[in-house]
Formats: C-alpha cells, structure tokens, sequence
C-alpha cells in the first residue's frame, strides 16, 4: 500500500515535449517512476525519451492503460489540460504549473465535481512515495524510503521537511504538495485523510502557510480522527497583512487566517505545532518515542 | 494589481456600469478645465477633487505638507484650483498607507452626485470576490455604505448579505433582483440596480478582476444607481491575455526596490528588520523570515530568488538588500534540488567578490544537491562568509550575528 501512487502507476506526462515536460520526465524516470508516455498536440506518433507520444489523454489511455497524469503546459493551457485529462478519465492529476489564472480554476474545480478524478495542485512540486514513484519536479534523492507522511502547501519547505525526516532516522512514506494556489484541487484535510489510512504511515507532517482556512480545516478533523501524530508549521508568523508573499494564496486577509491563529486551532486540536521550522524533524522523532 | 479609482471607472463604463463621471489630470490648469467642463454638463456648480492614490481612507486622510483632505467638494473654479494646488503634488496619509503616505501625482475632478432631487439618496455597499473555500465567486452586499465594512462586519452582521454566483451558470437574473429587493429598492431604482449588478459582475469576469468593491454604491434622488467609488484589484495570473490592462500598471505607487527585484525576476518584499535573507521557494523564504524572527532578529525582507539561483540573481539579491542601511547580516538560505548547491556557492563567492566591500556578516546556507562540495567551496574561499548545512545551525549563526 502507499498514497496516490506507487511503482505500478502508469504516468503520462502533459506537455511532454516542452522544455519542462522533457526535463522534469527524464529526471522521474531516472528515479524509476513508470512513466509510459507523454501528450503533445500535434506530435501524436513520434516518441520521446523512448516512450510514445500522443495527440490526446484519450488517446493516451487507451494505448497505454495510463492512469495518473502530470501536467507542464504553460499556464493560459493549463486549466485545459486538467479537464481533458478528467474527461479522458484519468484518476490522478497532478498540476505543476504556475501562474494559472483564478477564474480558469474556478471553472476547473466546477468540471471536476462528480467525476472520478483527483487533482492536485496546481502550482505545486507534485507526489512522491518514496523509492517508488516520483510525480513531480522535487529533488529525488532527498526522499528516502520510510514511515512520515507529508502534506506541504509550498515545495522547498516539503524538501526541508523530507530532510528532517530523513536525518531524524525515520524516512518519508509519501509526500503530497497540495499546491500554494487560492483554488486547489485536494486541500490539506484530504491529504491528511489519504495519510491517516495509510497502513504504511506511522505519523504526519503537515505544513501550511498563512492564507485561508485549510490548516483550521484539518485540524478539526485531526480532533476528531487521528490515529497517529501529527506535528505542525505554518510559514508566514513574520508576514505583513496584505501583501502577496510568492504564493497567490499567502495573502493575510481576516484575522483567522493569520500563522498565529492558526497555530493556535492546530495545538487545541492535538497537532505538535513548531514555531521553528529548523525542528519539524526532530519533534516528529520525540513525538513517536513517546 | 491594484488600479486607481479614475482607471477603473473607465473600466466599468465599458461594461455599462453607471459611475459617477470624472476627468483625471495631473496639472492644476487641467483641473480648472476639467471642472468646467464638468459645470456644463451637469449644469451643477458643485464638483469634486478626489486625490488618486492606491490605498483608501483618502476623504479622512491629509496632505502633509497643506493639511487639506484627499478629497473635497467645491463649488466655484478657484475651489477647485485651490484644492488641486493643495493636493497634487502632496504626501497623502490616510488609516491605510501607513505614516510615510503616499505621493499624489494625480487627481479626478469628478461629478457631484448628492444633488437634490424627488427622492431620497442613499448609499450601499457591495463587492465581487472569490470564496477561496467554496471555490466560487461570491457577491458581498450592504444597506450600510460609505462606511468600512469591516467594522459593518463586526457590529451588524446580519446587514451584511452574500450571493454565490454558479461557476457554469453565472449569474442569474434572480440573483440580481434578490440583492436590489434586499438593499429595499423599489420602481426605477429597483430596475437601474438589477442592470448595475449584473453589468458589473460581466465586468468582474471580463477583466479577470481578483477583487472588486463598489463603496458607496448610489441611489441619487432622481432615482439613478451609480458607483461613486471604486477599488479594483486585477488577477496578475491573467494579465497575460489582457495587455492593454497590464499597460495600466502605475509603478509609481510601488517600493522602487520592488519593481528593481521584478526586473531581475526576484520575487521581493521590503519589511523593517534588521536581518536580510535571500531563499528559494516562498515557503522557506517565510519560513526563513520566522526563523530569523525566532533567533532574535527582524526579517528586512521577503526574498524569493526562485528556481535559477545563479550568480546574477545573487548577485542582484545582494545589492537590493544592502540598499536598505538598517541591515546587520544576510542569511542565504537555499535548498538544491534541481539547483545544484555547487553552483550557487560558486555564485555567491562571485556575486561577493564582485561588489567588494561586503562589511555585514553573511551566512551561507545550502543544503540538497551537492551541500557538503557547496560547504567546501565556501569554507576555503577565504571570504567572511559563514556556511552552514543544517537549518538549525544557521539560525545559531543568526543568532550570533544579531547579539
């Protein structure tokens, strides 16, 4: 068992052809990621980094079986390709791209609603299950083989975290980045579900930014739900309200969307909150010693 | 993106959204001008001068140097150009731009719209914004305008309504009704509020706004529903298939070491503190400002030097924080993925010894691809650079650096 995707998960790659879509696929099939092929308009018969090309998703699984896709279309294109791919039927999608324009995922997330398909993302470094299968741009090797979970909004401080992990001696399961985007696909709470039930799974990293209510979101099923640990970082204590800090989404709005609020809905709700992200490897370690 | 109030305007008005008429201008002549024009329009002696800045709060707020408010009402010629002498030109301090203010460049000489008429005016409330948690534009809505909403929030919630509009669907013509019979409108009024909101909503999509605010929303006495005022905040994601709305981006209301940043594709914010920092990623680069907060230092800034972290970014990273004098040390903290740590090292070593007199102590974080040749590189280059590999030593170093 593992979350979302493991070594039997045929990926195709959106965007294949592009200068990102060939980078980022060449980098995943060196870590052993079963990528069977790619889609570009226009390409549909050519092959590329030994795997075939399609004009279509549809195409793409009826050849191929394919049955997660990762997409690196440039972002006027990209909520296009979320809902080809949904339409096509495929059950994982993975949105790396930045930049989409909110109203096209406004659309996107209507589309999606009633069908068998899972996004996640946009703007975000993908999934990994470690040893298995990188979807994503994330730096492989960082991701050793072991039992912590790891639902992160931004893609450096998931790296950051894995590392943690990985020093503290307990290794990452999978790693889920749901995307720093005002409109996702998949919030914290149901990657944080996707963990909870994941036999291979002993404890949860979860980390947020100011912006919105997520963190809140899934704290209050952490309340109610958990099974195992969770320990806690909310980037942006020091923000500014107001401004845009990278992240579409790291806008400080109300005062419940504040790091200190959330912070505190995290701690009254069970979760290891750190206010230092140098210790998110080592609390987890303490946490599960006890 | 923020717009100022005369842009947006323009804006609306090609979506058929009524707004109280205006002439912008940027020279006191122009506003005389302007003014009358306006008087023989209207055939109203009165006008008035709205000072165009991007923040709010300007009918409260003065001029520093004059003392005059950021908008007033007049009703002659030498009004009007005594208000335009007072204001353009002018630092304006309002509740929203902090102490330091903000300069005027320009002013609307615009309409007055509370003339007396059979009926009595009144003023509302309403805006078009994205619900981040339903994943749906949502229409916000008051019988309290003119105020700040925030506070009609607070003390009243019940006076504060909310419309989702289906993201397939769109607007629909019993919404609009719903919100113009709740705001109490009746007969012409009633109709002109229906054709306003579901102009304006066409505007909100049209031009990929982000956020929308009409405060006040009008009912003048002849019956007419106008936006006397309005904020615009544009999606920046979208500017890329509106080129003629990227063109109305004023960077004159922006930190100029900001827009210096964008050039070199630096994702910058300028704060208070006293330590600067130079990160890759958004998260870490927040995650980093706290760490420095943690260790008894104040973020100088938010710095995200993104994927390609090579010595022209660095070095462009390091002149822009050194501008700001209040700086007592820099941390570089940079985690390689696909950027190899080597590599940014070596940029750093360059970018460093390229600007020379570097006399802030400098702290080199690197960790992921290639960390400990990145560690090396640093350690023998002689500089006074100090490198760290794990996040919780380079917050002792911080911690040395600010003590």
């Amino acid at each position: 068992m593992s979350v979302l995707v493991n070594k039997d998960s045929k990926i195709i790659v959106q965007g294949f052809t592009g200068t990102e879509g060939t980078f980022h696929a060449t980098q995943m099939i060196e870590y052993g990621t079963n990528v069977v092929g790619g889609v570009t308009p226009n390409k549909g018969g050519t092959t590329h980094l030994d795997k075939p090309v399609f004009n279509t998703v549809a195409d793409a699984v009826k050849k191929t079986g394919a049955n997660v896709s990762i997409i690196f279309v440039p972002p006027a294109f990209a909520a296009d390709a979320i809902m080809e791919a949904a339409e096509a039927g495929i059950a994982l999608v993975v949105c790396i791209t930045e930049g989409i324009p909110v109203q096209d995922m406004v659309k996107v997330k209507n589309y999606l609603q009633g069908k068998n398909t899972r996004l996640i993302g946009p703007n975000c470094p993908g999934v990994i299950t470690a040893e298995e299968a990188k979807v994503g741009i994330m730096p492989g090797f960082i991701f050793k083989k072991g039992r912590i979970g790891i639902v992160s909004k931004s893609g450096t401080l998931t790296y950051e975290a894995a590392d943690q992990a990985v020093k503290a001696g307990l290794g990452v399961s999978t790693a889920i980045g749901i995307g720093g985007d005002p409109i996702i696909g998949t919030p914290t709470v149901e990657a944080v579900k996707l963990l909870m039930a994941d036999p291979e799974t002993d404890g949860i990293i979860m980390i947020g930014e100011i912006g919105g209510s997520m963190e809140a979101d899934a704290a209050r099923w952490i309340k109610d739900n958990a099974t195992k640990p969770v320990v806690g970082f909310i980037a942006g204590q020091t923000a500014p309200p107001g401004r845009r800090m990278g992240h579409a989404g790291a806008i400080i709005g109300g005062a419940d969307d504040t790091a200190a609020a959330k912070m505190k809905i995290m701690s009254e709700c069970g979760i290891h909150v750190v206010a230092s992200p140098a210790d998110i490897g080592k609390t987890m370690a303490e946490v599960l010693k006890k | 993106m923020n717009l100022h109030e005369y842009q947006a305007k323009e804006l609306l008005k090609k979506y058929n959204v009524p707004v109280q008429e205006g002439i912008a201008v940027d020279t006191v002549m122009a506003a005389e001008e302007a003014y009358r024009q306006i008087k023989t329009q209207t055939n109203n002696n009165f006008a008035v001068v709205k000072a165009q800045i991007h923040a709010g709060g300007r009918g409260k707020g003065k001029i520093i140097e004059t003392g005059v408010n950021g908008v007033k009402v007049g009703k002659s010629v030498d009004d009007i150009s005594s208000f335009a002498k007072g204001i353009l030109g002018g630092t304006l301090v309002t509740v929203q731009t902090g102490a330091a203010g903000k300069k005027v460049n320009k002013i609307l000489v615009a309409q007055d719209v509370y003339y007396d008429g059979p009926n009595k005016q009144k003023e509302f409330y309403l805006s078009i914004l994205l619900d981040r948690s339903k994943g749906e534009n949502v229409i916000m809505y008051s019988t309290e305008g003119g105020m700040d909403i925030e506070e009609v929030a607070h003390n009243t919630p019940e006076k504060i309504f909310k419309e989702w509009v289906h993201p397939s669907g769109g607007l629909q013509g019993f919404q609009a009704r719903k919100i113009a019979f709740n705001l109490g409108l009746s007969g012409e009024a009633f109709k002109n509020c229906v054709k306003f909101v579901t102009n304006l909503y066409k505007a909100y999509v049209g031009l990929d706004c982000s956020m929308l605010e009409i405060n006040p929303l009008f009912k003048t006495s002849d019956e007419k529903i106008i936006a006397v005022d309005c904020k615009m905040n544009l999606d920046e994601n979208a500017l890329m298939r509106h080129p003629d709305l990227a063109a109305l981006r004023d960077i004159t209301e922006e930190d100029p070491t900001e827009v210096e940043a964008g050039r070199f594709n630096l994702n910058f914010v300028k704060l208070d503190g006293n330590v600067g920092c130079m990160v890759n990623g958004a998260g870490l680069a927040m995650a980093t400002m706290d760490m420095i907060k943690l260790s008894g230092g104040e973020p100088a800034n938010f710095l995200d030097v993104g994927g390609t972290a090579n010595a022209q970014t660095v070095e462009a990273g390091f002149r822009i924080i050194m501008k700001d004098p209040n700086v007592k040390a820099i941390l570089i903290n940079i985690f390689g993925g696909i950027v190899r740590c080597d590599r940014v090292a070596a940029g750093v070593i360059e970018a460093y010894n390229k600007l020379g007199n570097i006399n802030i102590p400098i702290i080199v974080r690197l960790q992921g691809t290639n960390a400990a040749e990145a560690k090396k590189l640093i350690d023998e280059s002689g500089l006074k650079v100090q490198s760290a590999i794990l996040l919780s030593e380079a917050a002792d170093l911080v911690k040395k650096a600010v003590a």
